[in-house]
């Protein structure tokens, strides 16, 4: 069957709600004679213009501050706690990335925590290994992931509609699963587990290293592979790459659940280092995780993405907590400016986008 | 004998008969300007010939044998490429993986594959230096002009060498110094002995480039002539509906 042409068919975007209708007709003919300062994509020119170089700057600038404001920013103690907190929305933001490159979203994540820290709970708790749990947990990130991904790429909903229906259908089903109960017995090899959760190796959080290892795996992803390559064309123009023989809705179904994947290794983690499992843990993570990745340069538009966005914007919303709690205001305010801070990354990105025309 | 030849091509979206009997036929490194008013059906001929759609009926010969298109893919391994009327490049990539898009090429390192880039630009480099255009691999296309993205799309349908190049309205949204590079470029393909069908609303580009002309008026060809035993006057007549048919 060849596409027979319907009114969806003829969006840009299969990952994006019709609502959003993009400025098609560009005048090229207006900018024929006016191209004067060429782009090339290379060059350190080229870093300067990316969003996390500028957030890179933001943290280091906070940080300075921070070191005058309180004697207790730059121990080691704190460098610690503030890497491996990041590290577990860095990990989901990653995923999320490639989500919103799609110009989609998943705001899902934060109960497919909740839910994967149920199912490993439950089969470590019955006394599998931490290997089998490890399947589990991911095993059900895997199948969330799938169903966002079909019911997005086939069937055609917009994502903010799915995957909020699946936010809060995982969140009770992870409810049902427990029975509402605490889960903190995790089998015969719970020091294992609490040990790849919660320890560290030559000083530095086992989590940070995941993120670490994650990033770096995800940056040539981005850079050296075909689905990474198709994923960024998908975010540009859908239909080109359709149209090129991209197969659309399979990479969008595969974002999915690469988004969910990444989600499940954190909860495996943060199970580990919490040392319990219960229903309602991550909730409100979407927010965090979709800032962290918006402030790290992903364009709700699509097509644009960073490896190290993710690790960066989630260091910058960390740093921020960590930073009100040093400097003595109340934690109260803390999601105020995790949201004054998203904004400000979209303002920076519109200006940014301004001067670059 | 033909490369291509379309037999009461019928496309039907619904209640709208898009086009009705239409037949076709173009030799090997022939050149004919496909024509009509808006809503003509000639995109959609166009789509059809590419494998965008299938036709509702009618046939498709290729060099004398039938064939169906179920998916572009097809029509490409047929040795048929397509410049779409928007284009289908991706603003957010450069020329060079645009022109790759969808086919990309790869190296070995150990055991992992990887995008070649080197060999990608390198290539596509060749393909915009063979079609005399000035066009950079490595510019992002957001940042091209009308000539340039018609360059890029028109590279692209080099990288399987077909025999076929439809082109539908490349002139259409750029500027009079562009049109020229963009006809400069067909008169490449045509010396390079691929044939071309040109979709255009310019009477001058299907003057200047094509051997043939050939008209549709709501869904049915009215007029198929050589260049040379018509004229710009008795085209638009014929685009109209002005002359009946001819
Ligand atoms: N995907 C589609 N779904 C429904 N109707 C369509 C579709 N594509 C084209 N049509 C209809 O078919 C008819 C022919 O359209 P087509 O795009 O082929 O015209 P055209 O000759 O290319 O016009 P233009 O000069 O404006 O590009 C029109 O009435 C159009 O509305
Ligand atoms: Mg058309």
């Amino acid at each position: 069957m060849t596409d027979e042409p319907t009114d969806q068919d003829l969006r840009r975007h299969p990952g994006r709600g019709p609502m959003d209708k993009v400025e098609e007709s560009v005048d090229h003919a207006a900018i024929d004679d006016e191209i004067t300062s060429r782009q090339e994509v290379s060059g350190f020119g080229t870093i300067l213009r990316t969003q996390p170089f500028w957030v890179f700057v933001a943290i280091i600038a906070i940080g300075l501050v921070m070191s005058f404001v309180s004697d207790a920013f730059m121990t080691e103690r704190n460098m610690f706690n503030i890497t491996r907190n990041m590290a577990f929305f860095g990990i989901m933001a990653l995923g999320m990335s490639a989500v919103i490159c799609t110009a989609g979203i998943d705001l899902s994540v934060g109960s497919l925590l909740g839910l994967c820290a149920i199912t490993l709970g439950l089969t470590l708790q019955a006394g599998w290994g931490v290997l089998p749990g490890f399947l589990v947990c991911m095993a059900t990130a895997a199948v969330v992931g799938l169903i966002n991904g079909v019911l997005i790429a086939y069937l055609r909903l917009a994502p903010f509609v799915v995957t909020l229906g699946m936010l809060a259908m995982a969140r009770s089903i992870a409810m049902v699963l427990s029975d509402n109960k605490m889960i903190y017995e995790f089998g015969p090899q719970q020091d294992l587990f609490e040990w790849i959760g919660g320890e560290s190796v030559l000083g530095v959080p086992n989590v940070v290293w995941v993120l670490g290892i994650l990033t770096a795996i995800f940056w040539w992803v981005w850079k050296f592979t075909s689905w990474g390559r198709w994923v960024i064309a998908i975010g540009g123009n859908a239909q080109a790459a359709k149209l090129s023989g991209i197969p659309v809705e399979r990479m969008i179904v595969s974002v999915y659940v690469v988004c969910s994947m990444c989600t499940g290794v954190a909860a495996f983690m943060f199970i580990g280092y919490t040392g319990s499992a219960t229903n309602g843990m991550g909730v409100t993570y979407e927010l965090n995780v979709i800032a962290a990745t918006v402030i790290g340069g992903a364009n709700l538009m699509g097509g644009v993405v960073y490896a190290l966005g993710a690790p960066i914007g989630a260091a910058l919303v960390e740093l921020i907590r960590n930073s009100l709690l040093l400097a003595g205001i109340p934690a109260l305010w803390q999601q105020f400016f995790v949201g004054l801070f998203l904004i400000l990354a979209v303002l920076l990105e519109q200006i940014r986008n301004r001067g670059g025309k | 004998m033909s490369l291509l030849e379309l037999e009461s091509i019928t496309k039907s979206f619904g209640a709208i008969h898009a086009l009705s009997g239409v037949d076709l036929s173009i030799a090997p490194g022939e050149a004919v300007g496909l024509m009509g008013d808006n809503g003509a059906g000639k995109s959609t001929l166009m789509k059809i010939i590419a494998g965008n759609f299938m036709p509702t009926s009618g046939e498709i010969r290729i060099d004398g044998q039938r064939v169906e298109f179920n998916k572009p893919l097809d029509a490409r391994e047929a040795g048929i490429e397509i410049v779409y009327q928007d284009l289908a490049l991706c603003d957010n990539l450069t020329a060079g993986a645009n022109v790759y898009l969808g086919r990309e090429l790869k190296k070995k390192v150990g055991p992992f594959s990887m995008l070649d880039y080197a060999a990608m630009y390198a290539n596509a480099g060749k393909l915009f230096a063979g079609l005399k255009s000035e066009t950079r691999p490595r510019d992002l296309v957001k940042q091209m002009s009308g000539g340039q993205r018609q360059a890029v799309a028109i590279a692209r349908t080099q990288l399987s060498d077909p025999k076929l190049v439809l082109m539908d309205e490349p002139t259409a949204a750029i500027s009079v110094r562009q049109v020229a590079e963009v006809l400069a470029l067909i008169k490449r393909l045509k010396e390079t002995g691929h044939a071309v069908i040109l979709v255009s609303h310019r009477m001058p580009d299907v003057f200047e480039v094509c051997d043939r002309v050939a008209v549709l008026r709501r869904g049915t060809k009215v007029a198929d002539k050589k260049i040379t035993d018509t004229s710009p006057e008795e085209v638009t007549g014929l685009i109209i509906g002005a002359i009946e048919a001819a």
